[in-house]
């Protein structure tokens, strides 16, 4: 059953007078319920900008120009006040990147969670002090919370700590869809393995569907079933996160990402760029946005721009050498080598 | 050391003589802003580097690691212990002297959004250091910051100069940080996790300049990070450091592959690599 389809989604951002930016170009997925999604990309891809798109979070400069997002069923593209508001009510929400940002500094976690409550409660709902703390108590406990932090002010807080709880309010109304967005980029190793294992352990208990943006392959790849790669706007990639830990065909960006990693306790250890940056998102692709950093780039890439085709099990790949069909990659390898 | 302004061939952040940091018994308490009792960012820690050598610090958030470096750049005073770059004392520096040590002691921060002034041209803020301690001329200065950008690959370097912070890209502000860093051609360079919020596909690109500047020029560097990656990359020696004190140290790549510390075994399980992380596939 698919919870969320997303058609020809565009984002623009357009900054008073000044040029438009097409941070999400052409973008359409869909959302299986209880499925664990990553969008992996550099900065300025448009991953986060496509999260807040398929939320409607969208705030000026930033608008939908075009495209279709169906949430159950339901158009939400459209939606405005206490329309979109009962389809947050229970839909979906959203855990954002600093703790500290998204939580309010002048109220404890204990208003928080209330003013959550209150805020959607339904006909004939009533939170008492009391009905608050005790379903506080019961969120902070989901995420590993001890309940004397609910009386808490967020500076009081460890980064964690305050992710953690940030964590607890988007499930204060057991929505059918939560968006992390970057939700362990600000904090150490340690706590970020055990927050990443906290989610998954959430997600698998609760059956949510979960959407999870970062920059970070490895903790999408550790964390998802599907990753989707993003590149200047557009998905390059889209496949079972285990085919991609398996090797097999992938897009080039995908393959240069993956190079920008290893492993400390390796004999040898590697570590590569990718040289040059992405592209100017103010001007319209008519070739392969990543043509001028690919190392296999040949004449068509830079003319025509390849769309995101099926690959075997299920996967897409918008490549003219890695995508499509065998024999075209076959040629595409031969044609790079 | 002096510095002869007038000598052209200099090579840009080059730096001669360069002496060894010690670090001994250094102890640095906050006192608690709740309740009672002190908490000891650094606990007793001893170290050396070497004249020309990168040793890297790491640890968790919390470690002290942050604040090491803010007692060897003389932000801050320790409790107790000596900290000596050469002969100059850094832990009991009177006032006068810190002019010397911010001349021969550099950092690199980790936000290179927020270390760059926003209302200042790139050539402005990587020019004045050089004024300010090298007493070059503004002409001097105007060559000098052309082959400091050069030589952190902002290239060509006249079309930087004139550039605002919020008009380049994050890799390309570090390399700004990092120019105006060697800009008074210091002798150790301390970077405190300069790579953390620059993307990936960047990472490499800084780790590699910030090896090749310590390698060239003779500079000693304090690497500072969580992150045991770039640490392997970039340094010599490690010490792991958890809650304050320093639990292992030695040569990197022993130390990450034969931990003996549980923290450190700790750091390195907490590292979420998949297959494909560990066995990259080559192009």
């Amino acid at each position: 059953m698919i919870l969320l389809e997303a058609k020809g989604v565009n984002v623009v951002y357009q900054p008073g007078r000044g040029e438009r930016i097409w941070a999400v170009r052409d973008v359409s997925l869909s959302l299986e319920e209880g499925e664990f999604v990553g969008v992996v990309g550099e900065s300025g891809c448009g991953k986060s900008t496509l999260g807040f798109a398929l939320t409607q979070m969208l705030q000026p400069p930033a608008f939908l120009e075009s495209g279709v997002i169906e949430f159950r069923g339901v158009d939400i593209a459209g939606l405005r006040g206490e329309g979109l508001r009962h389809q947050r009510r229970r839909g979906f929400a959203v855990v954002l990147q600093s703790g500290m940002n998204a939580l309010n500094p002048v109220r404890t976690i204990h208003h928080q969670i209330g003013d959550v409550l209150q805020a959607h409660k339904l006909g004939g709902e009533h939170w008492s002090k009391d009905a608050v703390h005790d379903r506080g108590v019961e969120l902070l406990g989901m995420v590993g919370l001890d309940s004397s932090v609910l009386g808490r002010f967020p500076h009081e807080l460890s980064g964690g700590m305050r992710q953690r709880a940030a964590i607890a309010l988007a499930l204060a109304l057991e929505p059918e869809l939560i968006v992390f967005d970057e939700p362990t980029t600000a904090l150490d190793v340690i706590v970020q393995a055990a927050l990443m294992e906290m989610i998954k352990e959430l997600q698998r208990a609760r059956g949510f569907t979960a959407l999870l943006i970062s920059h970070d392959m490895s903790v999408v790849l550790d964390a998802t079933d599907r990753a989707i790669v993003m590149y200047a706007g557009r998905i390059v990639e889209d496949q079972g996160s285990m085919q991609m830990v398996q090797g097999g065909r992938h897009h080039p960006y995908t393959e240069a990402l993956f190079r920008c990693y290893a492993d400390p306790r390796a004999d040898d250890v590697v570590l590569q760029d990718i040289p040059g940056s992405p592209p100017d998102l103010s001007l319209p692709d008519s070739s392969c946005a990543f043509a001028p950093r690919c190392t296999i780039a040949e004449g068509r890439c830079w003319h025509e721009r390849p769309l995101l085709a099926e690959v075997g099990s299920g996967g897409a790949i918008a490549c003219h050498l890695r995508g499509s069909s065998e024999e075209s990659a076959m040629e595409g390898r031969q044609g790079g080598a | 050391m002096e510095h002869d302004p007038k000598s052209e061939k200099r090579l840009v952040g080059f730096a001669e003589d360069v002496p060894s940091l010690t670090v001994e018994h250094l102890s640095k308490g906050y006192r608690r802003r709740r309740g009672q009792g002190i908490v000891h960012a650094v606990d007793d820690v001893s170290f050396v580097i070497p004249a020309g050598t990168a040793v890297g610090l790491v640890g968790a958030s919390g470690s002290g690691k942050s604040t090491i470096a803010r007692l060897v750049t003389g932000i801050e005073k320790p409790d107790t212990g000596d900290i000596r770059f050469g002969r100059l004392s850094i832990a009991h520096a009177p006032h006068r002297s810190l002019r010397e040590l911010h001349r021969k002691v550099q950092m690199v921060f980790q936000d290179p959004y927020g270390a760059l002034n926003p209302v200042h041209t790139v050539g402005y803020m990587v020019s004045r250091p050089s004024i300010n301690y090298l007493n070059m001329s503004s002409a001097q200065a105007a060559k000098h910051t052309e082959e400091l950008l050069e030589r952190v690959g902002l290239s060509p370097p006249k079309q930087f100069v004139d550039k605002l912070p919020h008009q380049l890209s994050g890799g390309q502000r570090q390399r700004v940080v990092i120019a105006r860093a060697l800009a008074c051609e210091p002798q150790l360079l301390i970077a405190d996790e300069p790579v953390s919020m620059l993307d990936v596909s960047l990472r490499a690109g800084i780790l590699r300049l910030l090896a090749d500047l310590q390698r060239d020029s003779g500079l000693s560097l304090l690497y500072i990070t969580h992150d045991l990656l770039s640490a392997r990359v970039l340094t010599d020696h490690i010490l792991v450091l958890n809650r304050g004190q320093i639990v292992e140290q030695g040569v990197t790549k022993e130390v990450l592959q034969h931990p003996t510390d549980p923290y450190t075994k700790q750091l390195l399980d907490a590292l979420s690599t998949p297959e494909v992380v560990l066995n990259p596939r080559t192009p």
